[in-house]
């Protein structure tokens, strides 16, 4: 894979902090008390049985949801605040890839360049053969298959210049060869200084991971039914 | 800001020129529904031009709701209305650019359409510009509106019946001002009046609608 060079500034540490973070839908309480700080070169996986709150975490953590209770403060400072700023430094993979199926990857790539000013200058060809598309580029999305796709919406972590990633299950449907190669570039991020929050399932082979288990703050379960 | 607006707008144009079959819907309903008219009602040109700018009128407003459903639905289903929502950006910027970029693709050709089916249904021909006038701005309007609805009702499954409820009543006033100017022109009377309220609509939802369909999607997307 090719290795997205730069970009944001490595002196001054990022740091990313998750305090007491509540999430209550319906009257039931999916997870309260979620604190967790972070800095430059951490990598946090989110685990959890299915149901537990995975994804509703990350969407808070995208500020999609605001949580019932609890803060976020990216540099220090409360991202209700700064909601801008930090959404200039984040990236979200959600559960769904984000991708146009009528276009090709490589018109999706174009089209989130556009969107984010602050994208790296590798070719959109190059981007697509590193991440395993080569020959695809022109084929519109719903004829690749559901790794395929998972692929090409995985192609913008090798053009963005954010340091914070936000992974919502980025392994899903992905083949053996790419799961060790975007283990390395999770490890390469981190490496430069990012910081990466994911959900997954896998084992993952991934030195000095940082855990958040998600039941651990699950309360005495529905106590209501 | 200019930059999500032109980048929202070249991707729904482009996405548009993709699905030509499903944006030509709500035009060939149109065509269809204007040109069983006079076989249903009546050939008899007099007959005919009476009721012509009513019928048109209806008929565009119909055609707009019913592709209206689509505006958002599409970004919902594949994650990137979600994306939209977490950019850098104001998100009403990104909303006025799928707004405009409906209107371009659904209102404008009903509107150019709208003077061949005129000739139709005989209208007379007093009634041509006011026609194309009241719909360059009326369909606009309509689009504008039904964003809000389209907002509103994108995460149920099954909202389109919801939205005409929603969005019907908030279509009157352009459907009332706009049929009024044609036949206004048809029968020789200055058509000043309701193209200005026409205009004083468009103004105003304009002004409101992004700030509000902006919002209906935040309540969409908590949910």
């Amino acid at each position: 894979m090719l290795s997205n060079t730069v970009l944001f500034n490595t002196e001054s540490p990022n740091s990313l902090a998750l305090k007491a973070l509540a999430f209550e839908r319906d009257d039931r309480l999916l997870f309260s008390d979620v604190s967790v700080s972070l800095k430059s070169g951490d990598i946090l996986q989110v685990e959890g049985p299915n149901g537990c709150g995975k994804t509703t975490l990350l969407r808070m953590i995208t500020t999609a949801l605001s949580p019932t209770s609890g803060q976020l403060f990216w540099q220090g400072q409360d991202v209700s605040r700064a909601r801008q700023d930090y959404l200039q430094n984040l990236l979200f993979l959600g559960h769904l890839p984000g991708l146009k199926q009528s276009l090709s990857p490589e018109e999706n790539l174009v089209w989130w360049r556009r969107l984010n000013s602050n994208s790296c200058s590798f070719s959109n060809n190059e981007v697509l053969a590193s991440i395993g598309l080569k020959g695809y580029e022109d084929v519109p999305c719903f004829n690749l298959s559901a790794g395929q796709q998972r692929r090409a919406a995985l192609a913008r972590l090798l053009i963005t210049q954010a340091p914070v990633w936000v992974l919502d299950e980025p392994f899903t449907a992905i083949d053996k060869q790419g799961v060790g190669e975007l283990e390395a570039l999770l490890i390469e991020h981190a490496a430069r200084g990012g910081i990466i929050i994911l959900s997954t399932h896998q084992d993952l082979d991934i030195k000095s991971i940082k855990r958040l288990s998600l039941t651990a703050n699950q309360p005495a379960f529905r106590e209501a039914v | 800001m200019e930059l999500g607006f032109a980048a929202i707008l070249r991707r729904d144009l482009l996405l548009a020129f993709r699905h030509r079959g499903e944006i030509a819907n709500p035009v060939l309903f149109f065509f269809m529904v204007v040109t069983l008219i006079p076989l249903g009602l009546t050939p008899e040109a007099s007959r005919l031009a009476e009721i012509a700018p009513g019928i048109l009128w209806v008929m565009a407003l119909l055609a707009s709701l019913l592709s209206v459903e689509g505006m958002f639905q599409g970004d919902y289903r594949d994650g990137t209305l979600e994306q939209m929502m977490i950019l850098p950006q104001p998100l009403y910027v990104m909303v006025l650019a799928k707004i405009l970029a409906h209107w371009l693709v659904t209102g404008l050709p009903l509107t150019l359409l709208a003077p061949v089916l005129g000739m139709m249904l005989s209208l007379p021909e007093a009634g041509y510009l006011p026609l194309v006038l009241s719909l360059l701005m009326g369909t606009a309007v309509l689009s504008l509106v039904g964003a809000i609805g389209a907002a509103l009702t994108v995460a149920l499954r099954k909202g389109g019946l919801l939205l005409s409820l929603i969005v019907m009543p908030l279509y009157m006033p352009a459907l009332i001002f706009g049929a009024s100017t044609v036949q206004r022109a048809v029968d020789g009377f200055p058509v000043e009046g309701p193209l200005a309220i026409l205009g004083a609509l468009l103004a105003f939802s304009l002004l409101v609608s992004p700030f509000a369909t902006a919002g209906a999607l935040r309540v969409s997307m908590h949910g």
